[in-house]
């Protein structure tokens, strides 16, 4: 895939997760317009997954905490081959496996996540396992920057120091909002990267919207030998839609058909500057 | 603080069960290197120091970080390790509730959570260190078999088993040495109550250190009254066994359940809810601690306040008898 071909998926994987949002008239919309060119970037150029042997003991892990997110996954999957787009016509259905958060049931899927501040804690048993088998995979997450005040996560940044485990990577989606205001208004987290160093992190900072920053600092690692990743990725919640961008009753909004229309629009305009 | 001295048995006295569960863990991990313990500075209580020194590559340790444990214990049986989660049982299954809920019972990753000196073992150090709810919590996740053994033999035929299962497991331990119960019945399997004393008047369930006060009060009840008294070991409260529970409707006698658990959502009110939706009409009682600011004081006293003990039992089944 070409870097134009990359550019050109970010923009059919964020018509397609409004697509299935629309249709299910639920989603998590702005945080998956985000988060979805950090997966994109993943699923595309970082991760050793192989849709038809995903259980495969080395590959790497990826491991999405803002579970909620769970159509910027789910698009980015199937985009893969891990299932078929059509199965997402069943996204928030009766009996469908395609629920609001991303569960094991669906091929691709590493663990059952929503409730916030899992995903590091399990990243960490993963990568001592790891660390002890002596394998080289390397271990993913995707935290959201709303979720960073669950001490979980900090119990997991000082466990992930401690074992010295550069083979694990947390990707911070750094939209700077959540449900009830900024980040800085609900707790403030600012200073995270000194937080985070002192806490015994290599840290990197991208825009999580440039694919090739992206693609660079996950390429790179270790940052450090002996020390856990973390990658903050400034993001725009909503990012790609004018009308959503860092707008917040795009958390969970779902859009008109006007509004969808219009989406789409903007979407199809991008798609022709690339 | 001074442990309850045992009341004098005529039966031989074992280890602590969580002893056995050390012991029987260490030779596990000699031969099998894949069994990692994980612990939240829990390896002295857990008695599990000398497994650390003789296998540093296989113990985890996470600090006090409950939630971290439970994780990174989900974390490593996702990778492959046959993952023994070790906390005191008070921290483990309320402090890491959502942690077991969410990343070992509905992510299905089989970890074995070892909540060491369950019930009231830590005595008068008070409710924040006792574990009363335990069962009720678990009993109410999806995908978790609940065992509590009453004896030596229990606690090591439940550890080996633990380590060949591919599924959630909550193992819960206490912390005073144990009369080896019976040497008879030498039968164990999850979901399986083991009948410790055969008897058809009156039936006593009970798992855990409660199962020796059991026996004590069927023994007296023959020796006083000349009654024959049934006790059962419920070691396993989930997956029940209901089959057991089907002879006992079909017998029709009393039961009473005795449990180091709040009477809420025990072992007593599992089997009475079998029982009634079975139809069945037995006389039934659960000696438990009750919906009460616990009574201080050490786990011997604590159990003779609420009848957990052979006179508490005896005069409950006198009742039932009438």
């Amino acid at each position: 895939m070409t870097d134009k071909d990359l550019k050109l998926k970010s923009v059919f994987l964020r018509k397609n997760l409004l697509k299935y949002i629309y249709k299910a008239k639920a989603g998590h919309t702005g945080g998956s317009l985000s988060c979805v060119d950090i997966l994109n970037v993943l699923y595309n150029r970082v991760l050793n997954v192989d849709p038809s042997n995903f259980k495969n003991p080395d590959r790497d892990r990826y491991i999405q905490s803002k579970g909620h997110c769970v159509e910027a996954l789910f698009v980015t999957l199937a985009d893969r081959g891990f299932f078929p787009e059509s199965d997402l016509e069943t996204l928030c259905q009766y009996q469908s496996h395609y629920i609001g958060h991303p569960t094991k049931k669906v091929n691709g899927v590493e663990q059952n996540t929503g409730a916030l501040g899992h995903g590091l804690p399990i990243c960490v048993g993963e990568a001592i396992a790891a660390k002890l088998d002596k394998k080289t995979h390397r271990i993913f997450t995707l935290l959201g920057d709303g979720e960073l005040p669950e001490g979980s996560n900090w119990e997991a940044f000082l466990s992930a120091s401690h074992y010295k485990l550069d083979n694990l990577y947390a990707i911070l989606d750094n939209n700077k909002q959540q449900i009830t205001g900024s980040n800085q208004e609900v707790m403030n987290t600012d200073s995270l990267r000194d937080k985070l160093e002192a806490f015994g992190w290599s840290v990197r900072e991208v825009d999580g919207h440039n694919l090739a920053e992206l693609e660079e600092a996950l390429n790179s690692g270790p940052f450090e030998v002996g020390k856990p990743n973390f990658i903050i990725a400034h993001t725009i919640k909503g990012k790609g839609i004018s009308y959503m961008e860092r707008v917040l009753k795009w958390h969970h909004g779902v859009p008109s058909p006007e509004q969808y229309d219009l989406a789409l629009s903007e979407l199809d305009a991008a798609e022709a500057l690339i | 603080m001074e442990l309850d001295k045992i009341i004098e048995t005529d039966l031989k006295m074992g280890s602590a069960n969580q002893e056995v569960f050390a012991d029987t863990l260490e030779s596990l991990a000699a031969i099998d290197k894949s069994i990692i313990v994980v612990t939240s500075d829990s390896r002295g209580s857990g008695k599990l120091v000398p497994f650390g020194q003789k296998f540093p590559e296989q113990i985890v340790e996470v600090g006090i970080a409950e939630q971290n444990l439970v994780g990174v214990s989900a974390g490593l049986a996702s990778a492959g390790k046959k993952t023994f989660a070790i906390s005191p049982a008070c921290f483990l299954t309320a402090r890491a509730l959502e942690q077991i809920k969410n990343d070992v019972a509905y992510s299905d990753n089989p970890v074995k959570l070892v909540g060491i000196s369950a019930g009231v073992s830590y005595g008068a150090l008070g409710t924040t260190h006792h574990s009363l709810h335990d069962f009720a919590v678990l009993r109410a996740i999806n995908n978790m078999i609940i065992v509590a053994p009453a004896d030596n033999f229990e606690t090591e035929q439940a550890v080996l088993l633990a380590a060949k299962l591919d599924q959630p497991i909550y193992l819960r331990f206490g912390k005073k040495p144990m009369p080896l119960l019976s040497e008879e019945n030498q039968d164990f399997e999850f979901g399986k109550g083991r009948i410790l004393r055969k008897g058809n008047n009156i039936t006593i369930i009970a798992n855990g250190e409660t199962v020796y006060p059991a026996w004590q009060a069927a023994k007296a009840l023959e020796e006083k009254h000349g009654v024959s008294a049934r006790v059962i070991s419920m070691h396993t409260i989930k997956p029940l066994d209901t089959a057991l529970l089907d002879e006992l409707a079909a017998e029709g006698k009393p039961i009473i359940t005795v449990e180091e658990h709040m009477v809420n959502g025990g072992l007593g009110e599992a089997c009475a809810s079998y029982l009634f939706q079975k139809g069945a009409r037995n006389r039934f009682h659960i000696i438990g601690i009750p919906d009460e600011y616990t009574v201080t004081g050490s786990q011997g006293e604590i159990f003779k306040h609420y009848g957990i003990s052979r006179d508490g039992i005896l005069a409950q089944a006198e009742t039932l008898l009438k």
